[in-house]
């Protein structure tokens, strides 16, 4: 850069954030000094700048801190139990984690007695990835279907408690909080995979269970009927179920597709 | 009183979960806009809350006491965000000439002719917002490590495994896209 040059968009803009080397950098004062085209220029991105900054940032949506305790304390004891008895206590990762041995077991097999095909290598990761979609779909309906007898509970109880007062949660509380955490990573999972649908059923299901697990120990039946009002306005429990027989659906067509490659195969 | 930050961490680090609370109730709300500045993205904001705390919580042994518990939680965040963002960089779409059309045609759209409206804070975070949108997912973190968190160019390239020329461009060319947008309502 030669002071007698003007300044460029990108010259301005590292002169701006003091990224120029020092050579440059006096050039480039003394340019600007001097040159009434390229300070003008550098005013305007000045006031951009300012415009920039005197935007405040998004703010996060009111009782904001006491739904991400909600969403991350079970979380949180998840990592205290140790990551064997999470395992453990979940028979669709079990399904999992034996689909994977098994598939290893076969993969380790065929390699020792016959030689290794480009074809054979592609049918086996193509294998690979039916059985790990066919588990999910197994654990994601479980999900669906706990989640839905959860609503279907909540909807369906006496509307004010008979009268009798507050209405205990605790163990509405303890389950919403166990959902919550399967939700977010099946949330996650679809969103990664481009699965929209899913995705945005999973996030309207997961704001209201995240409610519910931060709700205190003990709800008014009006607090209650608050809640059963947010599951009937979203018709959540409705697409819960047709999600759930959707997903149901695939499971079955995942196991046909699956039997009709084990029949050609054989 | 409310425990500082220092003795709550050191309550937590011995298991009481109230105290975390605390911290959580505390700073998540800081985090969450530090997260949706970088991903742009509410419910992005919401999973980089909840995985800045889960980190903090495994590594609060590793935090030094003397340190600044809110300045080490934004250092988290700023690596979450950038995991969701580096994990997304396959989506990434081509830009430059393409995206400045668009954004050029947009602009014409959204001139507001009353500067007593553009006072508004809330109006200029709608259009700070809606500018910042048209940033590929890179470039928003490049811009904003680089203006908000004023990082140097060589730890935002670091940070976002970039070439130091590959970030300095995405500096660019988010600046280039910021200008285009904002300068008809800056000079109204």
């Amino acid at each position: 850069m030669r002071d007698t040059l003007h300044l460029c968009d990108d010259d301005l803009v590292l002169h701006y954030y003091g990224d120029m080397p020092s050579a440059d950098e006096a050039r480039a004062e003394s340019h600007l000094a001097a040159c009434g085209a390229c300070q003008a220029s550098y005013t305007r991105l000045q006031r951009v700048m300012a415009f920039v900054d005197s935007a405040p940032a998004a703010d996060a949506p009111d009782g904001f801190e006491r739904t991400a305790w909600a969403r991350l304390e079970p979380a949180l004891h998840r990592g205290d139990r140790g990551w064997l008895s999470w395992f453990v206590l979940s028979p669709a990762r079990l399904a999992f984690a034996a689909g994977v041995l098994a598939l290893v077991g076969a993969s380790f097999m065929a390699g020792r007695l016959v030689p290794r095909r480009p074809a054979a290598d592609a049918i086996q990761a193509k294998t690979a990835a039916q059985v790990k979609e066919g588990v999910l779909l197994v654990d994601l309906g479980e999900h669906l279907d706990r989640s839905q007898r959860m609503l279907i509970e909540l909807a369906s109880a006496p509307p004010d408690n008979d009268g009798a007062g507050p209405v205990d949660m605790s163990l509405e509380q303890s389950r919403a909080e166990q959902l919550v955490a399967a939700n977010r990573l099946y949330r996650q999972t679809a969103a990664s995979t481009g699965d929209a649908a899913i995705a945005s059923l999973l996030d309207d299901l997961e704001r209201v269970l995240v409610d519910i697990a931060a709700s205190p120990k003990t709800m008014t039946p009006e607090e209650l009927d608050s809640v059963r009002r947010r599951i009937e306005s979203k018709e959540l429990l409705f697409k819960v179920r047709v999600m759930a027989a959707q997903v149901r659906a695939r499971q079955r067509q995942a196991i046909a597709v699956r039997s009709s490659q084990s029949t050609v195969g054989s | 009183m409310p425990l500082t930050d220092t003795a709550a961490v050191a309550l937590a680090r011995d298991g009481d979960s109230d105290a975390f609370r605390g911290l959580v109730e505390r700073h998540s709300r800081a985090i969450y806009r530090l997260a949706h500045r970088m991903t742009g993205s509410p419910q992005d904001a919401e999973d980089v809350v909840q995985e800045t705390f889960l980190k903090a919580y495994r590594q609060l042994g590793r935090f030094e006491s003397r340190a600044n518990f809110g300045t080490w939680l934004h250092r988290i965040a700023v690596n979450c965000s950038i995991d969701l963002i580096r994990s997304r960089k396959h989506q990434e779409m081509g830009h430059d000439a393409a995206d400045l059309e668009v954004l050029d045609g947009n602009t014409d759209q959204r001139v507001d002719p009353s500067p007593e409206r553009l006072m508004l804070s809330s109006e200029v975070q709608e259009k700070v917002t809606r500018a910042m949108e048209e940033l590929t997912p890179m470039e928003r973190a490049a811009f904003v490590l680089r203006h908000f968190e004023g990082q140097s160019i060589e730890d935002i390239s670091r940070a976002l495994g970039l070439k130091a020329n590959a970030a300095k461009h995405s500096i660019f060319r988010a600046v280039r896209k910021m200008r285009l947008a904002l300068e008809p309502f800056v000079e109204s």
